[in-house]
């Protein structure tokens, strides 16, 4: 049995928590799993050699959800996952809280760790997000593309 | 006069093409007989070509501007996402 969460946030929260949390309200009584895998990004104070003070993550909500299942359904054809959790922050961010978490629950370490990083490379560049930096410098900008993660 | 071809299409912009273009969205009438995502594009913003790097969703799904809409589909601009 496979089950999957996709939850868009509008202020911030503790991804420990929200593990914790979906492990009892989604997979009470499991013990099919042996591995999980999971993957924060936290927002940095700096970007480009520039400091930054916030960041205003703008996002299509509807698409988002729809991406962000489309993901995962490929990913639960590639790998062997039980449960698939994405938590993903919008509005504004403050330097040290998360942006986002992938957790993957599966029966071996391969599955989750492989599915973990597919998940996040596939939610950089598919899932409708932007992010608008505001500098200590009061400029403010848009990042303009997210890096490959495998290089 | 005949409304066959009658077509409404909603179109949202994001991020700094929303800001570059002034609004989040517009929705265009057309009569013609096929309207593909460019021709929307230019009926919509008034401008001639989109910007290589822009994607393009219909019914928030990923596609490019050849494609055919149809009436009332949700047509998305937008420059390269940048969530994670």
């Amino acid at each position: 049995m496979t089950s999957r969460k996709v939850i868009i946030k509008k202020s911030t929260f503790d991804p420990w928590q929200e593990q914790e949390a979906y492990q009892a309200q989604s997979m009470q009584g499991q013990t099919s799993y042996g591995a999980t895998a999971s993957f924060i990004g936290t927002m940095r104070h700096f970007n480009e050699g520039d400091e930054v003070a916030a960041m205003e993550l703008e996002h299509y909500p509807k698409m988002t959800e729809k991406q962000l299942n489309l993901i995962i359904v490929t990913a639960e054809k590639k790998w062997l996952i039980q449960n698939t959790l994405i938590i993903h922050r919008v509005g504004k961010i403050l330097p040290g809280e998360p942006i986002m978490l992938v957790a993957v629950w599966s029966a071996h370490r391969a599955a989750a760790f492989d599915a973990c990083r597919y998940l996040m490379e596939e939610l950089k560049h598919r899932a409708p997000f932007w992010k608008k930096e505001q500098l200590v410098t009061g400029d403010s900008r848009w990042v303009e593309k997210n890096t490959d993660g495998y290089e | 006069m005949c409304y066959d071809n009658y077509m409404k299409i909603k179109i949202h912009y994001f991020a700094s093409l929303r800001e570059n273009i002034g609004r989040s969205e517009d929705v265009i009438e057309s009569q013609t007989e096929s309207l593909t995502v460019k021709q929307a594009w230019q009926q919509a913003t008034g401008l001639p070509e989109l910007q290589d790097d822009l994607l393009i969703a219909v019914n928030q799904e990923y596609t490019s501007e050849d494609v055919l809409l149809s009436d009332g589909d949700e047509l998305a601009f937008f420059p390269p996402v940048t969530g994670g």
